[in-house]
């Protein structure tokens, strides 16, 4: 008896452990339902303006709906489409192997459809192959897979899918934005880049971020050497047992004398970290990524934010399903260099942060003016991270060059794909 | 006999009551509406045709995996290892499917051949834990637990290694297999009949096989006394052995129905806790083979339920979790409280 309930003891430990280690930074997002109202008034305004049925779409959130990034920056555009249109959202964020085990985002879509939604927005690289799984198989229902390439009729991995759409932004100038913040504000040359998986997207973001830094540690003419590293940690965000954690990366590139973090991950968990060791005596900065607001957890450590604004592209896109004039495109929207945070024009946008000096924000103007004067940082010579040349000198890169980046470029560190 | 299980059964209807209860407290905590919650598992789980068969899908795992814990149950042995085990299973197969990947075979040929490997792939895991129980005098729970970790970090190497997309290192898997690769589904759902099938006959084997066979009688006796068994001419430390090795086939059979009929690749988390959750069955049915049917399905259709929560009702979905573990507390509660009753019945 006594050996039992040791037995049971033990087994409901390894329940615990097993329990965390299922538990992803998904679950401690706040409690949803005092979310709730925020999403279902939209809704309902729109219900009493537009006496006919509001247009139902549905999106498909790799993390948390409020994750501070990525999955965040979706979901606000699918509420500035709902302020737009009248149309309604209905969503189902954590959409991941790891926090609904036993699905398949195809399946969740259906889940979606079959509350009313008449299109579906899957929102990560994650679930590529199951955008084009439902897509094919629900050819009534419209599908916009954003960040993928399957409808790019210029890109390796075309298919014809009526009912599918992709949709990214020109994030390459935010990165470029990014690195030029980043070169001008280290003191000691040496930029770490949290990245998340390697694929084609993280290559290319990556890449522009080290161009950006290198262009303007040259224009800034900085006395020390630029050093620009990266270190991947497996997937978008931190899945404990999974990936190796982003906070631990951060850290050792700030312990190591890399003084700026740039985030290429789906959360900026670099932010927090700065601070804690700028507090400490070390002295660290971070660029965020993905959402406008992702500086705002750790406003003085942060130099900016490079950003998506999904909204403007997913109000064309639904419009045009809800008007009938839907058609399967890939869509790769730049900035409004005009306005470039216009939130109703521009696709890819630069928040500066608290920490950014006044004279290094002067510089950065200049960069981003140079950049909507036409200066293409993806102009030759440049070779890739092992040598092989990839632009020759003057030659400038094309659409696909730029998006199917097969390595990382000459003087960056770290892997170029897995090893 | 009739009276202690009459009570059994209103125990264990106490003990549900119970834990429906206090799901509904924590609901009524975050002002959420418990009636509400669980007519939306409810009819997301069997309100129509597509969402059973996605009942069904998840149900398949889990009653093979619960077929085989309730083998390693019955000699005495608790098998936490059979999380790992399942994976192991997706690996083989996965592993079977590359390998003929160019081949000529017929499909069905491969399909067989790679489910088969995905039993060997479970069951040769499962001996590692048996060994090192056995001839290593650790214990199989933390043997299990440890080669679970082990099992884990295999399946992220061989993705981001090896098997990995290329040009890509991402937890989103290998690259999917050729259609001809998956079992047949039924038309427009996703359940594969073959597997249901597979699964279901699973089950019965072991029942028999406990029921109504010298081997599952002297497993049994091996689970109840290990030295009684012994001294009465068991091979005790065999029959270990051959309940791991049963129950790593099974899990591993698991394993490969989620990638031969799910998920058609190696994914990070290809066993989908199910392990895990088959213990909970496995506890919660009380070791008896003729339960598990019912209790498999009910887990099942809580986990496929609860996607409604969010969507519906902005919930978190991790509640089926919490109502699938506070029943296990409370059946082994109850069960505790009646073997006390009972006993204080035969003292007076």
């Amino acid at each position: 008896m006594r050996k039992n309930f040791a037995r049971l003891v033990s087994l409901l430990f390894v329940f615990v452990l097993a329990l965390s280690a299922c538990g992803t930074p998904a679950t401690e997002a706040p409690p949803a339902e005092t979310e709730a109202p925020a999403t279902d008034a939209p809704a309902t305004e729109a219900a009493t303006e537009a006496p006919a049925e509001p247009f139902v779409f549905g999106m498909l959130l790799v993390g948390p709906y409020n994750d501070g990034g990525w999955s965040q920056a979706h979901y606000e555009a699918g509420q500035y489409v709902e302020e737009k249109t009248g149309a309604k959202m209905i969503y189902l964020d954590k959409v991941n192997p790891a926090d609904r085990p036993g699905t398949t985002p195809d399946q969740l879509a259906e889940e979606l459809v079959a509350q009313g939604a008449k299109l579906v927005i899957f929102n990560s690289d994650d679930m590529k192959d199951a955008s084009t799984t439902f897509a094919k198989a629900n050819p009534d229902v419209f599908v916009i897979m954003a960040s993928g390439d399957q409808v790019w009729p210029d890109g390796k991995a075309y298919e014809e899918i009526p009912n599918l759409m992709n949709i990214m932004g020109r994030m390459e100038y935010g990165k470029m934005i990014a690195g030029c913040a980043a070169a001008l504000s280290s003191t000691t040359g040496k930029i770490g880049y949290l990245g998340p998986l390697i694929n084609d997207e993280t290559r290319r973001l990556t890449a522009s971020a080290y161009l950006g830094a290198k262009y303007c540690h040259e224009k800034a003419a900085k006395t020390t050497d630029l050093e620009f590293k990266v270190t991947w940690i497996g997937f978008w965000f931190h899945i404990p047992g999974f990936t190796t954690d982003p906070v631990d990366v951060s850290k050792d590139f700030y312990t190591t004398g890399f003084d700026v973090v740039i985030s290429g991950i789906d959360n900026s968990v670099n932010l927090p970290e700065a601070q804690k060791l700028t507090a400490e005596g070390t002295p660290s900065l971070a660029v965020a990524y993905d959402y406008i607001n992702a500086c705002d957890v750790a406003p003085e450590v942060c130099l900016g934010v490079p950003f998506f604004n999904w909204g403007p592209d997913y109000l064309a896109a639904i419009q045009s399903a809800a008007d009938g004039s839907w058609e399967s495109q890939f869509i790769w929207s730049g900035p409004d260099w005009t306005d470039l945070n216009n939130h109703d024009t521009s696709a890819i946008g630069f928040v500066k942060g608290d920490a950014l000096s006044a004279e290094n924000a002067a510089i950065l103007d200049e960069f981003i003016a140079e950049l909507a004067g036409g200066l293409d940082l993806w102009t030759g010579p440049i070779n890739l991270q092992d040598g092989t040349p990839y632009l020759a000198d003057g030659e400038v890169a094309s659409d696909q060059q730029v998006w199917y980046l097969p390595q990382l470029l000459e003087g960056m560190q770290g892997l170029s794909a897995s090893e | 006999m009739l009276k202690s299980r009459f009570s059994g059964l209103l125990f264990q209807i106490i003990a549900l009551a119970l834990s429906f209860g206090v799901v509904s407290l924590i609901l009524i905590s975050i002002d959420a509406s418990p009636t509400e919650a669980f007519r939306n598992m409810f009819k997301g789980s069997f309100g129509e045709m597509r969402k059973f068969a996605e009942v069904l899908v998840a149900f398949v795992p889990l009653l093979l995996v619960t077929a085989g814990l309730l083998v390693t149950f019955s000699a005495g042995l608790w098998n936490i290892g059979v999380e790992g085990q399942v994976v192991l299973g997706a690996i083989a197969t996965t592993w079977v499917y590359r390998y003929f990947l160019e081949s000529d075979l017929p499909p069905a040929l491969i399909i067989t051949l790679a489910i088969f490997g995905g039993m060997i792939g479970g069951a040769i895991w499962a001996a590692f834990t048996g060994i090192l129980k056995v001839f290593g005098g650790v214990n199989e729970i933390f043997g299990g637990l440890g080669l679970n970790f082990v099992a884990t970090a295999l399946t992220i190497y061989l993705i981001f290694g090896p098997w990995k997309r290329p040009g890509v290192a991402s937890m989103s898997g290998t690259v999917p297999f050729p259609d001809e690769f998956s079992l047949p589904l039924l038309a427009n759902l996703r359940i594969s009949p073959w597997a249901l099938g597979i699964a279901l006959i699973a089950i019965i084997i072991v029942f028999f096989l406990l029921q109504g066979t010298y081997f599952g009688l002297k497993l049994k006796a091996v689970g109840k006394n290990f030295r009684a068994a012994y001294l009465l001419g068991i091979p005790t430390w065999q029959y270990a052995m051959y309940s791991f090795l049963i129950c790593g086939a099974l899990a591993g059979l698991a394993g490969a129905m989620q990638v031969a009929a799910v998920y058609h690749r190696l994914i990070p988390s290809i066993s989908s806790g199910y392990g895990y959750l088959g213990l909970m069955v496995a506890m919660l049915i009380n070791y008896q083979a003729i339960w598990a049917i019912p209790v498999a399905l009910f887990f099942a259709a809580l986990n496929i339920g609860s996607i409604q929560l969010p969507i519906v009702m902005k919930l978190d979905s991790s509640l089926s979790g919490v109502l699938q573990g506070v029943l296990v507390l409370f059946a082994l509660l109850v069960e505790g409280a009646r073997q006390k009753f009972i006993k204080k019945g035969q003292n007076t």
